[in-house]
């Protein structure tokens, strides 16, 4: 009996990311939950400008490229000609909170159904490590040599607590992927993430808090715990939105 | 306790070594004498009797190397 | 069929419900939000998609998803708006999208003014936007043909999966004139859009619309093939007209609402026994530059008149090569001339030579 293989929503294309890079970890769980729900022949996914830019290589369904930030916008094009489609985006927190945010944040305001998955690892991974906005204060960053302080570069952004406060937004959880508990649960939030957009509830989104190996001058594992340590006291694991919540 | 049986994609793997970390029988090790055609170190198994079949490994690893299949008694 | 009196803003709404257009995303700016009201009414009512973007970037890019989706889709904007959607225009061309943009043109630079201007010219043709691509552009002169363009402008973005533009100016857009909506167009043949995203459920293989190519030998390659789409768009679908130039003592080029201010100013000079000739560009990309071969020998200059300062001007100068002197008049910041000025630069054309 198979315990676990290759998901059927990846597909067979070896990914150019940075060994130990936990972008391929959540391309197989985005990946494993449509096919798990049957979704992915409806599946547009919508592949950002970061190191993911390629996702569209990797995720087993029609897919758009798009310009920096854009991806909320794009999906919201998308999904308004095809509401019986199912579209998610997969950013990160410079795509989504940085250049993208009026995107995201207007997606989310007119509820529009459709999943955002972001990628949180504290840095632009792609283009050498600059600053991102939620690098952490003191974080060293090729654009913040001496670290980052509030009075110059501002303090953190905190993406999901800011999501959550959105009437549009029907859910919004933030995960982690430091260990396999952690990956189990995120998993699961984003399977409930598709799920809500199936049920045509509202926009989803999931931020995952992620590690960047190479910026960060760790090996996998050391940058897995240093989110553990650094990262989750700056961004509280949990669900900032669930309009399905009872109390 | 279960028992399993690990088969691994060589040329999927990237010798991150996450797997390794998070094997609960230290049986997984990067082996310095072995690559794949990308030049990344591969992963050998000590003792593969060992195997719990937890297949916390697999998934954990990013690149989907790992298959994990669990024994029938 | 009958004509109805309709403002120009409206009748550009009309025509793209007309036209079968699926999606408008857009954003209010002066002097054609009356493109976005109208459609929030029209589209709604037929089932069709309209949003009201958060900006201009934003809907461009909504363009850019739903026409990736397959459907037929358009924006509109004005000179300012227009700018922000370079990038997006960038990625419709290299990912080979179709899509209706539409410009109304206000006087620049910067916020400018809301009256009418043709200084978009260089925005529209020579695009803003980054790499080797073009927008192909009409400019309509009435309200009917701002009508028929648009709707020929959905089947010519099919046709080649490019963006198309239509560029008015500001009095298009706010004055009111009597609309034939029901004219028929050139019927097009137009393959079925298999690129379309719509899920692997619904077509062969997997699509993906991507403008993405790190390899230089496959974005060479790439850029030629567009190439060798933008030089089939020369040979179909250059618009201009040419009105009594073969025998002209003076030939006068402009487009859109100044060819109008240019016809009164010809029919002046024509009484006081002057032979003019005209030639308006619809297409401002492609230009129409083999109309500049038809100018007799004998004709003492070109005449450009453009509300800008001097941007057709340049494709002017390139079509001449050479064989004739040119002069320009030219208004900005939202003036637009009156015949009176045409007149007087055609009389003292020596005083407006720019290039001899």
């Amino acid at each position: 009996m198979i315990r676990y293989e290759r998901s059927k929503g990846l597909t067979d294309v070896h990914t150019h990311y940075c060994p130990g890079c936990t972008h391929g970890i959540l391309h197989k769980l985005v990946a494993e939950v449509l096919d798990e729900l049957g979704i992915l022949g409806k599946t547009i996914g919508i592949a950002s400008v970061g190191c993911s830019v390629f996702s569209y290589d990797y995720i087993n369904t029609d897919y758009q490229q798009t310009p920096h930030g854009r991806a909320c916008a794009v999906a919201t094009g998308i999904k308004r000609v095809l509401p019986d489609r199912i579209v998610f985006t997969y950013q990160g927190d410079g795509d989504f909170g940085s250049i993208g945010i009026a995107e995201a944040i207007h997606a989310a305001n007119r509820g529009e159904h459709i999943t955002a998955i972001v990628a949180n690892n504290a840095t632009y991974g792609m283009t050498g490590g600059q600053m991102a906005p939620t690098t952490l204060i003191g974080q060293v960053s090729t654009t913040s040599q001496q670290g980052r302080n509030r009075d110059m570069h501002g303090a953190p952004l905190h993406i999901s607590e800011i999501f959550g406060q959105i009437e549009g937004a029907v859910y919004v959880e933030r995960v982690s992927l430091h260990d396999i508990p952690n990956i189990r649960k995120a998993k699961k939030a984003i399977k409930k993430a598709f799920t809500y957009q199936i049920e045509k509830k509202g926009f989803t989104m999931i931020e995952v808090i992620s590690t960047c190996p190479v910026n960060w001058g760790m090996k996998p594992r050391q940058a897995l715990d240093w989110a553990r340590d650094n990262m989750i006291p700056v961004y509280p694991l949990g669900v900032y939105k669930d309009v399905d919540a009872h109390d | 306790m279960k028992k399993g049986r690990l088969t691994f994609d060589n040329e999927s793997c990237k010798g991150c070594e996450l797997c390794v970390t998070f094997c609960p029988v230290d049986i997984l090790s990067l082996d310095k004498d072995r690559i794949n055609s990308s030049g990344y170190n591969l992963i050998s198994v000590s003792d593969m009797d060992k195997c719990i079949a937890c297949a916390q490994c697999a998934i954990v690893c990013p690149d989907s190397v790992i298959k994990v299949e669990v024994l029938e008694s | 069929m009958s004509k109805v009196l309709m403002k120009g803003n409206e009748a550009i709404a009309l025509a793209a419900v007309a036209a079968g257009c699926d999606a408008f995303f857009g954003y209010p700016i002066t002097p054609q939000n009356e493109i976005p009201e109208y459609l929030s009414k029209y589209l709604t009512e037929k089932g069709k998609v309209f949003v009201q973007a958060e900006s201009e970037v934003a809907a461009i890019n909504m363009v850019y998803g739903a026409a990736g989706a397959g459907a037929r889709v358009m924006t509109s904007s004005s000179s300012v708006g227009i700018a922000l959607k370079q990038e997006g225009i960038s990625y419709l061309a290299g990912s080979e999208l179709p899509c209706v943009i539409v410009s109304v043109m206000r006087a620049g630079p910067g916020l400018g003014g809301i009256q009418p201007s043709q200084a978009d010219y260089f925005q529209a043709t020579r695009g803003g936007g980054n790499g080797d691509y073009h927008t192909i552009v009409f400019a309509p002169e009435s309200i009917q043909e701002t009508v028929d363009l648009m709707k020929e402008a959905f089947d010519v973005a099919d046709t080649y999966r490019n963006p198309v533009m239509i560029l008015a100016d500001g009095l298009i857009g706010q004055m009111m004139e009597n609309v034939d909506m029901d004219k028929p167009i050139k019927k097009r043949d137009i393959k079925p859009k298999t690129y379309a995203t719509t899920g692997t459920d619904y077509h062969e293989g997997r699509n993906i619309i991507n403008s993405l190519g790190l390899d230089p030998v496959y974005l060479e390659k790439h850029n030629h093939a567009l190439q060798a789409k933008y030089q089939e768009v020369i040979k179909h679908e250059v618009k201009v007209e040419v009105l009594n130039v073969e025998d002209a003592e003076y030939v006068i080029v402009a487009y859109g609402t100044v060819a109008r201010i240019v016809r009164s100013a010809i029919e002046t000079l024509q009484q006081q026994g002057m032979k003019i000739g005209l030639i308006r560009p619809i297409s401002l990309w492609p230009y129409p530059k083999k109309a500049f071969d038809l100018i007799p020998k004998t004709c003492k200059g070109i005449l450009v008149a453009e509300m800008s300062m001097g941007q057709m001007l340049e494709d002017v100068l390139i079509a001449n090569k050479g064989r004739f002197r040119v002069g320009f008049h030219g208004r900005a910041g939202g003036m637009v001339p009156d015949p009176e000025e045409i007149v007087d630069a055609i009389k003292n054309f020596d005083s407006k030579v720019v290039e001899s």
